[in-house]
């Protein structure tokens, strides 16, 4: 078969929502678009866990700390998920975390702002992970076979973690007027970093409509937006908060809320690496992968003794 | 003292080496060597903290309080810990080695606790038993992967264990009344149990191609709330909401 | 960046219960078995997933090409003979 014709039984089976396995013939460009979002995605829940990390030795009763660290536990387990599935590719995950710590590879920017409040752990379990499970539920559709089956496995774990958010600002809603003050200073400056996750509008976003032909992507940057927005708002108003942006309001002819206009400035800064904390996380991971290469090197080591005492005994 | 009295203070020391160790193991979190080990450390802090609810539950049936009063209301000297579970996470090295002395203590702890007559205490140290079981399989396999490594690695747990050395003899003193509630079948008797501990960390020592260190003192003071320098901090830091905001719920 | 450090690929295996086969549930890396076991447990069994695990190093799996897949799943679609359903009873006969 020429690759054209390659080219042609591939969009056939995807168009026919039939997944591809690692071992099918792809496209290239499929290919390495999978790496980059597969990687990227994986990234952002390792790169996650720091920003809650912050908070769990902070963390204001035991039940809360073992949520929270329950929580950012999974997230690990997320990013394994995901680089395993993206090794299926053929990159490793030295390969990937390499791309990372070199600044190659990007993570989701939101991670990059800091938490300075108890009631941010809330904000981001309730926003954060709210953004991020509408992009995920549609992933679980995803056109690739290991990314489908890792986003199933992912959706069913997290489900408790926007869950967890929500019941931590809930809590402090309905709590003393410190507390109610923590809870809303968390929404204002979590709230917009929330909404940037989804990216740029369609019309601007680089990858978007190819990855939509091949089923990469089940939904585009601005419908999900609109669906996190419509999802979220009345829930603000269950908590008695408001949400920093004086435009949202819900239009009846449309039946979808309007919002104001992003901070895109703000965006492509913290993307190209100037957010509040960029640095402070990437040299976390650097230094933990740095200080434990000589516990993964001394492992491989014991292992390879063992397994040539076990040859010659 | 009445017996109500230590036993409350003996259930406090139990509990608080639980969450002491919990609290300094969460400090790994997103952290770790490699994923999958980040992973595992959460979950045996994970354990821990689940230990230490349900025995800062049975203490504050005995005083009043509720868990996180007991956990987050009391000053350095009233906590009951043994001072190794306190000590840094210096490097990967003394989280291991740090781990695996407490873990073969913990186990003869809760191994005999399961005896107690003390019903309440026996049901959580069997359910503990379990945890903990996995917890030495883990450190110790560790300590083998580590010491029998490579020469960096060896030479680090080594480091580790010189350093640590001098902290478990306090695992094996009994207080007044703990000797008193051992005696009676509630508390576990820890001083008997030095021999088979030692015995156990001497094998893996070997297997792990380390030495145990030489020389027999032992620092001590914990069990009877005073502390190395290091638990303030620990304090100061985990307590900090609970202290600032005083009386709310979280 | 040394390569020494890099530990092998494991393909991770779940019995959800005792009785059951086990299923293939994801991956992981470890140095040796003993490891790739307890990171499956860690890793894999945090929500009371199963109770019997089997690991097995990724590159010891050999798996079908796709390329081939007319060639070696097709025949077996036209032997209806192989399923009951293939068969009718006459109505006397009320169970088989």
């Amino acid at each position: 078969m020429d690759d054209k014709e390659l080219q042609n039984r591939f969009q056939a089976q995807v168009d026919a929502e039939i997944k591809i396995e690692p071992k099918d013939w792809m496209p290239d460009a499929y290919r390495k678009t999978l790496i980059r979002q597969m990687s990227q995605h994986a990234h952002s829940e390792i790169v996650g866990m720091l920003p809650e990390g912050n908070w769990v030795t902070r963390a204001p009763t035991l039940k809360r700390k073992a949520i929270l660290l329950a929580k950012i536990q999974d997230e690990g387990g997320h990013g394994l998920y995901l680089y395993s599935a993206a090794e299926t590719l053929g990159i490793s995950r030295e390969e990937m975390i390499e791309a990372l710590h070199s600044g190659k590879a990007k993570y989701s920017s939101v991670f990059n702002y800091p938490t300075l409040n108890w009631a941010d752990i809330g904000a981001i379990g309730w926003l954060v992970d709210g953004a991020a499970i509408m992009n995920q539920v549609a992933l679980m559709r995803t056109s690739y076979g290991p990314y489908s089956r890792g986003m199933v496995r992912i959706c069913k774990e997290e489900s408790f973690h926007q869950r967890q958010g929500f019941d931590i600002l809930y809590t402090l809603s309905r709590g003393s007027a410190e507390q109610k003050a923590m809870a809303q200073d968390a929404l204002n400056r979590w709230w917009w970093p929330s909404i940037m996750m989804f990216g740029p509008h369609d019309s601007e976003s680089t990858h978007s409509s190819q990855s939509m032909k091949w089923k990469i992507k089940r939904k585009s940057n601005d419908e999900l937006r609109q669906d996190f927005i419509d999802a979220t708002v009345p829930q603000a108003e269950v908590l008695g908060l408001s949400l920093p942006d004086p435009e949202l309001k819900w239009n009846e002819e449309r039946q979808h809320y309007d919002f104001g206009e992003i901070n895109w400035e703000e965006f492509w800064s913290v993307v190209k690496g100037n957010g509040p904390c960029n640095r402070e996380r990437l040299a976390a991971r650097r230094k933990a992968y740095d200080e434990g290469a000589w516990v993964r090197e001394a492992a491989s080591a014991y292992a390879k003794k063992k397994k040539e005492q076990t040859i010659a005994g | 003292m009445n017996n109500k009295a230590m036993l409350f203070d003996y259930v406090l020391h139990l509990a608080d080496n639980q969450v002491i160790m919990a609290q300094r193991l969460s400090e790994l979190c997103g952290h770790g060597p490699a994923l999958e080990q980040d992973i595992a450390i959460t979950n045996i802090s994970l354990d821990l903290i689940g230990q230490a609810r349900l025995l800062f539950q049975y203490a504050g049936k005995l005083d009043g309080r509720d868990e996180d009063q007991l956990a987050f209301l009391r000053d350095v000297h009233e906590f009951r810990n043994v001072l190794l579970v306190e000590q840094p996470n210096h490097d990967f090295a003394h989280v291991i080695v740090r781990q695996y002395l407490f873990d073969e203590f913990n186990f003869l702890n809760y191994q005999a606790l399961c005896q107690s007559k003390d019903e309440d205490l026996a049901a959580i140290a069997t359910k503990a038993l379990m945890e903990v079981k996995y917890h030495r399989r883990f450190s110790r396999n560790w300590m083998l992967r580590l010491g029998d490594g490579t020469a960096i690695s060896r030479q680090k747990m080594q480091d580790a264990l010189n350093d640590l050395w001098s902290y478990p003899g306090e695992f094996f003193e009994m207080t007044g009344g703990e000797e008193i509630l051992a005696k009676a079948g509630i508390a576990a008797d820890v001083a008997s149990m030095k021999p088979t501990w030692l015995a156990n960390v001497t094998q893996t020592v070997k297997e792990a191609s380390l030495v145990i260190p030489e020389g027999d003192w032992h620092q001590t003071g914990g069990k009877k709330g005073i502390h190395s320098e290091h638990l303030g901090h620990i304090l100061a830091e985990m307590q900090f909401l609970q202290r600032a905001y005083p009386g709310q719920t979280w | 960046m040394s390569t020494n450090q890099d530990w092998p690929l494991w393909e991770v295996f779940i019995a959800a219960k005792r009785g059951l086969s086990h299923k293939h549930v994801g991956s992981l890396h470890a140095a040796d078995s003993e490891m790739a076991l307890e990171n499956a447990r860690d890793v894999y069994t945090r929500r009371k997933e199963g109770e019997s695990l089997w690991v097995v190093q990724s590159k010891y799996i050999f798996a079908s090409n796709p390329e081939e897949n007319d060639a070696f799943f097709e025949p077996a679609k036209n032997k209806v003979y192989r399923h009951p359903t293939f068969y009718e009873l006459p109505d006397e006969v009320k169970k088989m």
